[in-house]
């Protein structure tokens, strides 16, 4: 039985990629990023080296995560930083919530965090009453829209000037504008009021220092500066795997994360955190607190072929070339994390069972690992994912399927008869192909099936030998 | 492909035992099941000097994908022997062989589509385009988005009808831009997928393995 992901998948992602404009729209704006990331990239000296070395020095600190870990807490802790390990998103909630409890909070400022996603935190907040802001310009609209974002970098990519005009007529009374600068003004007049009138600011990180003891966070817009200096109390929540080794490492992944995941030389804000307002300091916040998430990312690290997912940055580089995402659009995979690194890493983060049917949609083609900065072995991934799903029960039913299939080309006399069983047949099966009687329809609705040769190379080379 | 070996001098077996390289049942996670079919493989090509596949797909399973289905297996290294004398018929002509210009005469305008498994897995780019460009009286025109998969992806391609479809209209759009007449590539598979869309679009492009181009002497 498929799970209820796997239906709603499949929903979903057959009907955006019937959508022709939905396509026309996506595939426009991917290709604009694909020219700035061309040529950002080859301001690099040499891209290649540079992954190779990017690589390496996740793979050192992944491979040796108990130590930078320690490293870091130890000295941004030492700056008095509030430092809380959370196994699970329920963990890192509850630690959020009864923070914002003691804090008599009110109203909660946030910059995009993909981890606050993945813990579903803006829902807990909002339950418990508090009011929550999203600061990030494409975060605030698709929460405005209630809808999770489509993207992992650039969550409000599916809508058009217009909608995004429309939308703020309707929700904020402003009227109606098909200028970008005029649309971001709308916000920013909006947003600057809650930056001072919020209680709490969230972030996420980027990077954490284990070297200086710092994250590093960065952005185009500033919000995230704002949200993580004017609130009293700033809480970064963060996957254990954002750690690096030195600050010097920088050099490297932050041009290197602007190149990849925007087609950007540099991000135009990178801010660095290491602790609250220190005693001789004028601002910052009072209170800083880390929550640093596990959430089943132990067990890919435990996971030696495929550990090398915790490279990532969260560029979003494989969305942006993947041809699936291109075409199913990032809402119809249900997860946090969309495309080949979505499809990837999910099953680990939240049931193979539930989730496999995210490494079967894939043709496998490689882009993602092509493009991928820390070379991620993605697509690779992709096969260990349905290795291991063809082990459960419920990969059964294929399994017994090429059993037949092994049977069957592995005895050459059989399998000939069955093709001349199949080129029979396949003059009547004309009469029903593409209609719902046929069994084959899956292919044939949009696609005609190749006629078998009159004479297979097979029979050619036996009656050459003749 | 029999016919382009010989005319360049070269001895052509072909082992009628052998079907399959096992990569459907790989690729859908049944590593046992593959496992199977390979090792008949491997053993029965144990003894030939070189093995050439007409399929970029194929070939990356045998050279690539064995040693991983194999690892920890005692199979192994009868596998990764055949790993290494298996090419695609491109980059073995190409690579191995020395040789671009093979006489070869297709009036035709033709665009060439890169099978994923032979570009990123094998790394096979250059070599079936300086093949065609010894063809006589061809033309080769590049389309956009030269290496974006045509879709098929195997049981994906039924698996997933529409996703799969989306992705083969997408490369038929930009192999009709070129106005080519011929759609070549080294990969059946993804030639009988866009064959299959263009044919129920009764579009006039038709698509041709690189093999046949070739052996047009």
């Amino acid at each position: 039985m498929p799970s209820i992901f796997a239906k709603q998948f499949k929903e979903r992602s057959t009907k955006l990629s019937a959508d022709l404009q939905h396509r026309f729209w996506i595939q426009k704006s991917l290709k604009g990023y694909e020219k700035n990331r061309e040529e950002k990239r080859n301001r690099f000296q040499n891209w290649e080296a540079a992954r190779q070395s990017a690589a390496e020095t996740k793979w050192e600190a992944v491979n040796h995560l108990d130590q930078y870990l320690i490293e870091f807490t130890d000295k941004i802790g030492a700056r008095g930083t509030k430092l809380f390990w959370a196994s699970t998103a329920r963990e890192a909630r509850e630690y959020i919530l009864n923070l914002a409890q003691e804090k008599n909070a009110r109203t909660i400022i946030k910059s995009k965090t993909m981890t606050s996603e993945e813990i579903h935190l803006n829902e807990a907040l909002a339950g418990a009453g508090y009011e929550v802001i999203e600061s990030d310009l494409g975060e605030f609209i698709v929460q405005l829209r209630r809808e999770v974002p489509y993207h992992l970098v650039f969550p409000a990519m599916h809508l058009t000037r217009g909608e995004i005009s429309h939308l703020f007529h309707e929700k904020l009374g402003s009227a109606e504008t098909d200028s970008p600068e005029e649309l971001t003004m709308i916000v920013r007049r909006k947003m600057r009021a809650q930056y001072c009138k919020a209680d709490i600011g969230i972030s996420g990180a980027n990077f954490a220092i284990a070297e200086t003891g710092m994250i590093s966070i960065t952005e185009n817009e500033g919000n995230a500066r704002l949200t993580t200096a004017l609130p009293k109390v700033h809480v970064a929540l963060l996957g254990i795997e954002k750690v690096l080794p030195k600050l010097n490492d920088l050099a490297l992944f932050l041009p290197m994360l602007a190149t990849a995941g925007a087609g950007q030389q540099i991000t135009a804000y990178n801010s660095f955190i290491g602790g609250p307002r220190q005693s001789d300091e004028v601002d910052g916040p009072e209170e800083f607190h880390i929550v640093l998430l596990d959430n089943r990312r132990t067990e890919l690290l435990a996971d030696p072929e495929q550990r090398d997912a915790l490279h990532c940055i969260r560029c979003g580089a494989c969305l942006n070339v993947c041809p699936i995402f291109r075409n199913v659009g990032g809402q119809s995979y249900g997860t946090t994390y969309q495309g080949p690194i979505g499809s990837v890493i999910t099953p680990h983060l939240r049931g193979l069972q539930d989730w496999k049917h995210l490494s079967s949609a894939s043709s496998l083609c490689g882009a993602c690992t092509e493009v991928c900065p820390v070379k991620i072995d993605l697509h690779h991934h992709l096969l260990h994912n349905r290795r291991n799903a063809a082990a459960l029960e419920s990969g059964r039913w294929e399994r017994r399927a090429f059993r037949v299939f092994a049977f069957l080309v592995n005895r050459q006399a059989l399998f000939s008869g069955v093709t001349m069983i199949c080129r029979f047949f396949q003059s009547f099966h004309r009469l029903i192909s593409g209609t719902k009687a046929d069994p084959l329809r899956a292919w044939t609705a949009t696609r005609e099936v190749p006629m078998i040769a009159p004479q297979s190379f097979r029979e050619y080379w036996k009656s050459r030998q003749k | 492909m029999v016919r382009i070996f010989e005319k360049l001098g070269h001895n052509v077996a072909f082992d009628q035992a052998l079907v399959c390289c096992g990569q459907p049942a790989f690729n859908s996670g049944c590593w046992r099941e593959a496992r199977e079919v390979a090792t008949h493989v491997v053993q029965r090509l144990q003894t030939t000097d070189v093995v050439v596949v007409p399929s970029g797909s194929c070939g990356a399973m045998i050279r690539v994908f064995y040693s991983e289905l194999f690892k920890n297996e005692p199979e192994l290294e009868a596998a990764a022997s055949v790993a290494k004398k298996t090419f695609e018929l491109s980059e073995f002509l190409v690579d191995q062989l020395g040789v671009t210009s093979l006489g070869s005469r297709f009036p035709a305008k033709v665009t060439f589509h890169d099978g994923c498994h032979g570009f990123r897995e094998l790394h096979v780019k250059q070599q079936p385009r300086q093949l065609l460009e010894q063809v006589k009286d061809l033309t080769l025109i590049e389309m956009e988005d030269q290496t974006s998969c045509c879709g098929f992806g195997g049981t994906f391609a039924v698996k997933f009808p529409m996703i799969s479809t989306a992705m083969g209209e997408g490369k038929c759009a930009s192999a009709l831009g070129t106005e080519a007449d011929f759609l070549v590539s080294n990969d059946s598979s993804c030639l009988m997928h866009l064959q299959g869309l263009l044919s129920r679009k009764k579009e006039k492009l038709k698509t041709i393995h690189l093999a046949d181009v070739l052996a047009s002497f």
